[in-house]
């Protein structure tokens, strides 16, 4: 049994689109391999120690929660970057997503610092995108995934010319609408719009995310892990794919 | 561009005449088409009918307890006056005309009004009195962030002038900062601390000052974020209470009690509704019949008498089974029925549908935030349905409910055989929909002849 420990930044700011049920299905996947994973919150005024944790979880806000963590989450930067360096795992939702980039200029001109993990500047839009997402990934070469998701941000996230998206959209927005990228990755950290919430529905990078934690755990190539029964995720893969495909997203 | 005149009365028969197409039809209750048709032959026929009202309007808007709270208003008032009221639950612009169509002969229009339709409503019906019960999120894909609706209320607050008195619930931090917006205001709240729940739940939302963004420290939290609140840094806090509960009696899932306080005087009111947030809907009822001129008997009486609105904890007798229907639609709601489903005995069978359709919203994410935990330890089967079963089948995968006892079933119609086919002679069969769906399995049991189509119950 290995335990791994989670730094779940703001649960009590960064919680719109049930953030807790991505962090409930990395608690059980991990347990049923019969691992422990220890959640431990990251709020105002906490320091991120780089090594301490082996997975970084951050979720969407609205606006006004956003505004209210960014300056404390902008002085915990070199600690999350370190963090990654040294080869913990990273997933960022929807307002932290947005966030770990360089910043993001909110309606109005207001501008919200940003971390600068992700190579990408945001700016918010006049219109919201809004709908069901689905991508094609290759996270390891040669291993082609589907994720299927829900987006609805006013965020237009523009990566740096080299940087590596998450996926290549193939129904809804993405990070711009226009680019056909969705999300960014640097090294084990995963940013996206994707909520859903994102991992339920799409257990392989639930997986993903726990190797790379054990990894970093155990030091090593990440670990296999035991195959698991998941019919109803296939079901709900299904469905939320197919709604992307059937109705997409919409201005709104 | 000069725009031919047609007279309303022309307007308004076509209007009627549409409507019992519709029924003809069979397409539905008609309680949308008339208003609709009306709408766009001369949208501004709506404000002549309204203005036409010898008493005036008022209006009920919430994030959860519209239907309940304005169809309680309408038990302490229809005894004495004649009412044009959406009672189906139509409640967008077109739903508002619709009831002022069926009843021309009305004294007092009474709507319950969709959070984002408010500003549209309120200008044309320019109401008497306005009542806000609670914000919380809920369907973020349609109506956008709670800081959204919160603005476009705090816009129509302060346009709606002198004329309209604000009945507010002071419990909910955004909605009693609006008593500094109006000439006029009503508070109410709870104040009986012995319900407050140990901490905030998951789905609270307004838990920072809306000043300053602090925390704020509870005295006592009720049903989610709505409680007796202040700031410990800037001291925005909650407003004085005119109308409040106290001394409140849950009865499982029978009924609640309790002494409503107000300035002319206290009354004690036995609710046959359930829970917490049946008391906020009773509280809300009562400031605005009184606003509107009900005595505290009338009141009283009422309420007493109140069953409860359709599809909100609806009873329907199947045989020798029943359905007990009980309608979710986004976090704090269904935390509140859950909570109360377990107070009452919790039920070790349940069917929940989840649809995704326009109404119901798209995004399905909110499920998660939803507290289904306290469920589980008497639950010992499960059946999912609606188009999104499969994602209430994770929600209770990962919440630890054993996979092999959840039986997916997308289609209604098959979910609503196998629930009824598990539920034992004599029992009742708890059944939580999302809207779309409610009205799918409502559809179904009328059609099988066990419960009247809601067009006919308004009436």
């Amino acid at each position: 049994m290995t335990r791994i420990v989670v730094g779940h930044l703001y649960p009590d700011y960064l919680n719109i689109y049930a953030d807790r049920g991505n962090i409930a299905v990395l608690a059980r996947r991990a347990a049923w391999r019969g691992h422990e994973l220890d959640v431990r919150p990251i709020s105002v005024g906490d320091d991120v120690i780089a090594g301490e944790n082996d997975l970084l979880y951050i979720g969407g806000g609205q606006d006004r929660e956003q505004a209210l963590v960014a300056p404390d989450l902008a002085a915990k930067g070199a600690g999350i970057e370190a963090a990654v360096e040294g080869g913990a795992a990273l997933l960022a939702v929807c307002g932290g997503y947005q966030l770990l980039g360089r910043g993001y200029r909110v309606g109005g001109g207001a501008e919200l610092p940003g971390v600068g993990l992700f190579p990408h500047v945001t700016v918010a839009g006049e219109r919201r995108m809004i709908g069901d997402v689905l991508l094609e990934c290759e996270l390891e070469p040669g291993e082609r995934r589907t994720l299927a998701g829900f987006e609805n941000h006013a965020g237009r996230t523009r990566l740096d010319v080299a940087a590596e998206p998450l996926g290549r959209v193939v129904a809804g927005f993405g990070n711009d609408g226009v680019s056909a990228h969705e999300g960014c990755r640097v090294g084990r950290a995963i940013g996206t719009y994707l909520h859903g919430p994102l991992l339920p529905r799409n257990p392989w990078l639930a997986d993903w995310l726990l190797r790379q934690a054990l990894a970093h755990r155990l030091g090593g190539e990440p670990p296999e892990l035991e195959p698991l029964p998941d019919e109803h995720e296939r079901r709900a893969h299904e469905v939320s794919a197919g709604r992307a495909r059937a109705r997409g997203g919409r201005y709104s | 561009m000069a725009a031919l005149r047609i007279p309303l009365s022309l307007e308004v028969a076509a209007a009627r005449a549409a409507a019992r197409l519709s029924r003809l039809a069979r397409t539905g209750g008609g309680t949308t088409v008339p208003g609709k048709l009306l709408w766009k032959l001369d949208p501004g026929a709506i404000d002549r009918l309204a203005a036409r009202l010898p008493l005036g309007s008022a209006l009920v808007s919430a994030t959860n307890g519209k239907t309940t709270t304005a169809s309680m208003v309408a038990e302490i008032l229809e005894p004495r006056l004649r009412l044009a009221h959406n009672a189906a639950g139509a409640n967008l612009v077109s739903g508002v005309a619709s009831a002022l169509l069926a009843r021309p002969e009305a004294e007092l229009g009474l709507f319950e009004v969709d959070e984002a339709a408010l500003p549209e409503v309120a200008r044309r019906v320019k109401p008497r009195a306005l009542c806000l019960g609670n914000l919380f999120r809920d369907q973020l894909d349609r109506y956008g962030e709670l800081e959204l609706v919160a603005e476009r209320w705090r816009t129509v607050a302060a346009e709606l002038g002198g004329g309209t008195t604000l009945v507010l619930n002071g419990d909910d931090p955004q909605i009693g900062a609006l008593v500094g917006d109006a000439r006029r205001a009503v508070v109410f709240g709870i104040d009986d601390p012995r319900h407050a729940r140990p901490s905030l739940e998951h789905a609270a939302d307004s838990k920072y000052c809306i000043a300053c963004g602090t925390p704020y420290e509870y005295r006592a939290s009720y049903v989610g974020h709505l409680g007796d609140y202040r700031c410990p840094r800037c001291g925005h806090a909650r407003p004085d209470l005119e109308v409040s509960a106290t001394a409140i009696e849950l009865h499982g899932l029978e009924g609640a009690a309790f002494v409503l306080i107000t300035p002319d005087g206290t009354r004690g009111i036995e609710l046959r509704l359930p829970g917490l947030y049946n008391v906020y809907n009773a509280l809300a009822a009562a400031s605005l019949a009184r606003e509107l001129g009900a005595s505290l008997d009338e009141i009283a009486v009422g309420l007493g008498r109140f069953r409860a609105a359709f599809g909100r904890f609806e009873r329907i007798a199947i045989e020798d089974r029943s359905l007990l229907v009980l309608l979710i639609k986004n976090p704090a709601g269904a935390n509140e029925v859950v909570r109360t489903l377990v107070a009452g005995g919790a039920p070790r069978l349940a069917l929940i549908a989840l649809n995704d359709a326009i109404a119901d919203g798209r995004d399905v994410s909110w499920i998660w935030d939803v507290d289904f935990e306290p469920l589980l330890p008497s639950l010992e089967r499960l059946v999912v349905s609606g188009d999104r079963a499969a994602e209430l089948a994770l929600r209770f995968k990962y919440a630890g409910f054993d996979p092999a006892a959840i039986d997916v079933l997308p289609s209604l119609d098959d979910a609503l055989d196998h629930g009824l086919a598990l539920t034992p002679s004599g029992g009742e069969l708890a059944v939580l929909p999302t809207y779309t769906a409610m009205l799918g399995l409502r559809a179904l049991v009328t059609e099988r002849g066990y419960a009247r189509p809601y067009w006919e119950r308004a009436a």
